[in-house]
């Protein structure tokens, strides 16, 4: 599964991973609105954001194709919106907007590769981001696999009885067949509440290790954030 | 031998939103180091009796645990005192590693980030899955799964010990590493459970439950016998 892969990258030991989740989240987020915010003369600031993420590919000791193809999964989504722009004679802008989304999916999986998701959500939490929605995170996340198991158990479950799992089956059976993990997934859901306060849980999620904001963080971030502002200033000049 | 009570239970009752009535009337009680055999048809209440004790349900009666009235200002003690491992380890295993699983509880104990991995790394190693601690929970087998699910009840260090059925997807090396382990650990048990070579190795003592109520307690192989519970009555077929 995609997140398994993602979740193996993430407990790596490099440069990046040992970074404070807080710069991480705000280097990105610099990216992000640069990026988001750089206007039709995008060439000069392209080659300098992909040269940054290619620097955080090899700092981050990831698989630059394993990264570049997981990237990919935004272009489909971002590929209605690009036709819709082409279609209405803006074929610039359709462009545009399929690099401008690729180099952010890019970005925020260089984030998520090199962050344990606990340590995410905790910089997220220290930077303010509200409690219950990453805890709701945090059980999403890890239920995935539950969930994906119980659909799998109950494909093999029909399989062997002669179901037949083909688009063709029509949206009736594959509706009940939704209905059925619904239920299933939501008493499971009981259980494991039942097992987190007999644990003493009291609606807060307490870590073991907390992030701490080093020297070398605060290098990070100036040497992150420069790069693409520079870009970006450097595109308005030249414009 | 006097040995202190653990838990004392009178009368107690329940009755589901549904209207089925699934505790009616039960009196129990559990020595300090005792392990106890809680046997019964499926449906005749022993998971609900259970998960009173700890309060994660609310009936109508009088439940002490070493000495403490179950009630909503004992109950965050009471949990920390009556460890229950749950059937399936996947409702109990939701952090992201082994380690930050087992510390889960003591964390929410009030310990601090160093005491709760120390008692973490305490208690997989009596579970023997410290090799384990930076996996993550669902990468382990089911009968791995199964200790650290105990693993983070003992990190709780409660002195009780509740266990619904703990021998459920384990194979049988997994169901003789279990016995073996259960076996050390020095806290009053209640084995709730259809495996009777289970009972008889670890329990001097079984109740039997039917229709919500205690139909019979003594010795394991005394109620084993008395309600036909054993596994060679088959042969007998």
């Amino acid at each position: 599964m995609q997140h398994v892969v993602l979740e193996r990258w993430s407990r790596g030991s490099s440069f990046l991973h040992q970074r404070d989740p807080r710069v991480k989240i705000l280097a990105l987020l610099i990216f992000l609105i640069v990026v988001a915010t750089t206007g039709p003369n995008f060439e000069l600031a392209g080659i300098c954001y992909v040269a940054m993420l290619v620097a955080g590919v090899i700092a981050g000791r990831l698989p630059m194709a394993g990264v570049l193809r997981r990237a990919a999964v935004v272009l489909p989504i971002s590929l209605t919106f690009a036709a819709i722009s082409w279609i209405s004679g803006e074929p610039r802008r359709a462009v545009l907007l399929m690099e401008k989304s690729y180099l952010s999916a890019w970005a925020t999986l260089l984030l998520v590769s090199t962050t344990p998701l606990p340590q995410l959500l905790r910089g997220l939490e220290m930077l303010g981001a509200p409690g219950f929605l990453l805890m709701v995170a945090q059980f999403l996340y890890r239920y995935l696999f539950v969930i994906a198991e119980q659909a799998h158990r109950m494909r093999i479950a029909g399989l062997s009885r002669g179901g037949k799992f083909r688009p063709s089956g029509g949206f009736r059976a594959a509706a009940r067949a939704v209905g059925v993990l619904f239920v299933r997934s939501y008493e499971r859901a009981g259980g494991i509440h039942r097992a987190m306060i007999s644990r003493g849980f009291e609606g807060r999620f307490r870590l073991l290790s907390q992030p701490r904001f080093g020297a070398s963080d605060a290098a990070f971030v100036c040497v992150a954030a420069a790069p693409p502002l520079l870009a970006a200033l450097l595109t308005r000049i030249w414009a | 031998m006097n040995m202190a009570r653990v838990i004392s239970v009178r009368d107690l009752h329940f009755q589901y939103d549904d209207g089925t009535i699934a505790l009616a009337g039960v009196d129990f009680e559990l020595a300090a180091g005792e392990t106890v055999a809680v046997f019964g048809a499926n449906g005749s209440g022993k998971t609900t009796f259970v998960l009173h004790l700890n309060g994660l349900l609310e009936g109508r009666g009088a439940i002490e645990v070493c000495g403490l009235p179950v009630r909503k200002d004992t109950l965050q003690q009471i949990r920390q005192k009556v460890g229950i491992v749950f059937q399936d380890p996947d409702d109990q295993l939701f952090m992201p590693s082994v380690l930050e699983d087992v510390a889960f509880g003591p964390l929410n104990l009030g310990l601090s980030p160093d005491q709760a991995a120390a008692r973490a790394r305490s208690a997989l190693e009596k579970v023997e899955m410290i090799e384990s601690q930076n996996k993550a929970p669902y990468h382990l087998s089911a009968g791995q799964k199964k200790r650290v699910a105990i693993a983070g009840v003992l990190a709780m260090d409660p002195e009780i010990l509740v266990l619904d059925e703990p021998t459920t997807f384990l194979d049988p090396p997994g169901q003789r590493a279990l016995v073996k382990l259960l076996g050390d650990l020095p806290q009053a048990k209640l084995i709730v459970t259809h495996d009777v070579e289970l009972a008889r190795s670890l329990a001097g003592r079984a109740v039997f439950f039917q229709k919500g109520r205690i139909a019979g307690q003594g010795p394991t192989e005394r109620i084993i016998e008395q309600f036909h519970w054993s596994q060679e009555e088959y042969k007998a077929c």
